[in-house]
């Protein structure tokens, strides 16, 4: 048994609901915060994709959240809350294509329903809780391969 | 050049095939429905990633030759169903937009 | 293919990153859904063509470390979102061609699209494989 990982970083980042000026800055502030930890750029990447669809997710449909990002020496986690409608029914929004983007949000470019999805598909787990009226709770884990890609993680980008 | 022959040519496979004679004379690549409304022009080939159900509502009004989903996308029944009763050609490409966009420009290029 | 011999194919300035404009572009693809380009874009160092120009293209160049973003149909996005690109390092272009004309050209040209990366339900889909 091996104990379990300390906690090296903690970061609450606050969302603004319909903020569509500064809607995504998260998600590469996060990715600054993770390469200036030297956390692999692998990570780093599927991270900012994950991010980027769950800051989305809280701008376009809730009056806004707060995103908490946990750096382990094995993983990264990305915890998204909210104080939105809730998710009415998880199995249909995990389908790829699903949306209830309104026709504002489609032509601005969002709404194609890959949202959680996407974030699905770029985590190692993704932990979804909804209650109908008052919120949603997103976590995603990236477990962190320092074997394959160790020492490299810091180099790209600034 | 007719909307079969480009499907040939481009290896499209026709989800509903309401009238491979239709002329193709051009193309468009666009993944939102106002864009299309606003700009594409009768006769054109348009090429997207868009999957919604409205993409069959917004090819009938603007009279394109047919809609490709690129990268492979299949619609759900419901816009196949769509596509049948209006009669709007539908088509799904291996490729995606750039790719499909690029071998149709030169195909139709004189 | 360089930035700087998009431009000229197209007829494109910049309006951000013009310093980079020897940046060599892996790659292009095309699209206006962001989430799309998130879910189908796989390598690093691809021009995306767009007709989309909100603050948020800017971000997802940034997050997936696009080449460059060619805006089509003469489209500009906002003051604060071609500053914030500048500052960032991420070219921006503008051409006054349609977006299929713009793949059309760039294609023609040899600039090859983006490799397939599997969509999220393509492990689960038991149809038959494309050709």
């Amino acid at each position: 048994m091996t104990s379990p990982a300390p906690l090296r970083h903690k970061e609450i980042f606050p969302v603004v609901g319909l903020d569509l000026e500064h809607a995504g800055q998260v998600s590469t502030e996060v990715q600054r915060v993770l390469r200036r930890l030297g956390v692999e750029a692998e990570v780093v990447r599927r991270a900012g994709i994950v991010c980027f669809e769950g800051e989305m997710n809280i701008v376009l449909y809730t009056p806004g959240g707060r995103i908490i990002l946990l750096v382990y020496d094995d993983r990264v986690e990305l915890i998204f809350s909210d104080q939105g409608p809730g998710i009415p029914d998880i199995e249909l929004a995990r389908q790829p294509g699903y949306s209830t983007a309104p026709d504002w949000a489609r032509e601005l470019g969002f709404g194609s329903g890959m949202g959680l999805p996407n974030m699905e598909a770029n985590s190692d787990r993704l932990e979804i809780r909804s209650r109908l009226g008052e919120g949603t709770v997103i976590r995603a884990t990236f477990f962190r391969r320092r074997d394959e890609a160790a020492g490299s993680g810091g180099a790209a980008g600034a | 050049m007719k909307l079969r022959e480009v499907a040939e040519r481009l290896g499209l496979e026709f989800l509903v095939a309401a009238d491979p004679e239709a002329e193709v004379r051009g193309g468009y690549v666009s993944d939102l429905l106002s864009d299309v409304l606003a700009h594409a022009e009768a006769g054109d080939l348009w090429i997207t990633h868009q999957r919604h159900l409205n993409v069959v509502a917004v090819a009938k009004l603007r009279g394109v030759a047919g809609v490709v989903l690129a990268r492979g996308l299949r619609p759900g029944p419901e816009t196949l169903q769509r596509a049948q009763q209006e009669g709007v050609n539908l088509l799904t490409s291996p490729a995606d937009a750039f790719d499909t966009a690029g071998r149709l420009h030169r195909l139709l290029a004189p | 293919m360089r930035l700087r011999e998009v431009a000229e194919l197209v007829g494109a300035r910049f309006l951000a990153g013009e310093e980079l404009a020897d940046r060599e572009v892996s790659a292009a693809f095309a699209a206006d859904l962001l989430s799309d380009v998130l879910a189908m874009v796989r390598e690093e160092g691809v021009l995306l063509i767009t007709g989309t120009v909100t603050a948020q293209v800017v971000r997802v160049a940034e997050v997936m470390n696009l080449a460059g973003v060619l805006f089509v149909r003469g489209k500009i996005p906002a003051k604060s979102t071609v500053e914030y690109a500048a500052a960032s390092g991420i070219p921006l272009l503008t051409t006054p061609r349609l977006m299929y004309e713009t793949c059309g050209l760039l294609y023609t040209h040899g600039l090859p699209g983006a490799k397939r990366k599997p969509l999220p339900f393509e492990h689960d889909q038991p149809g038959p494989p494309p050709p």
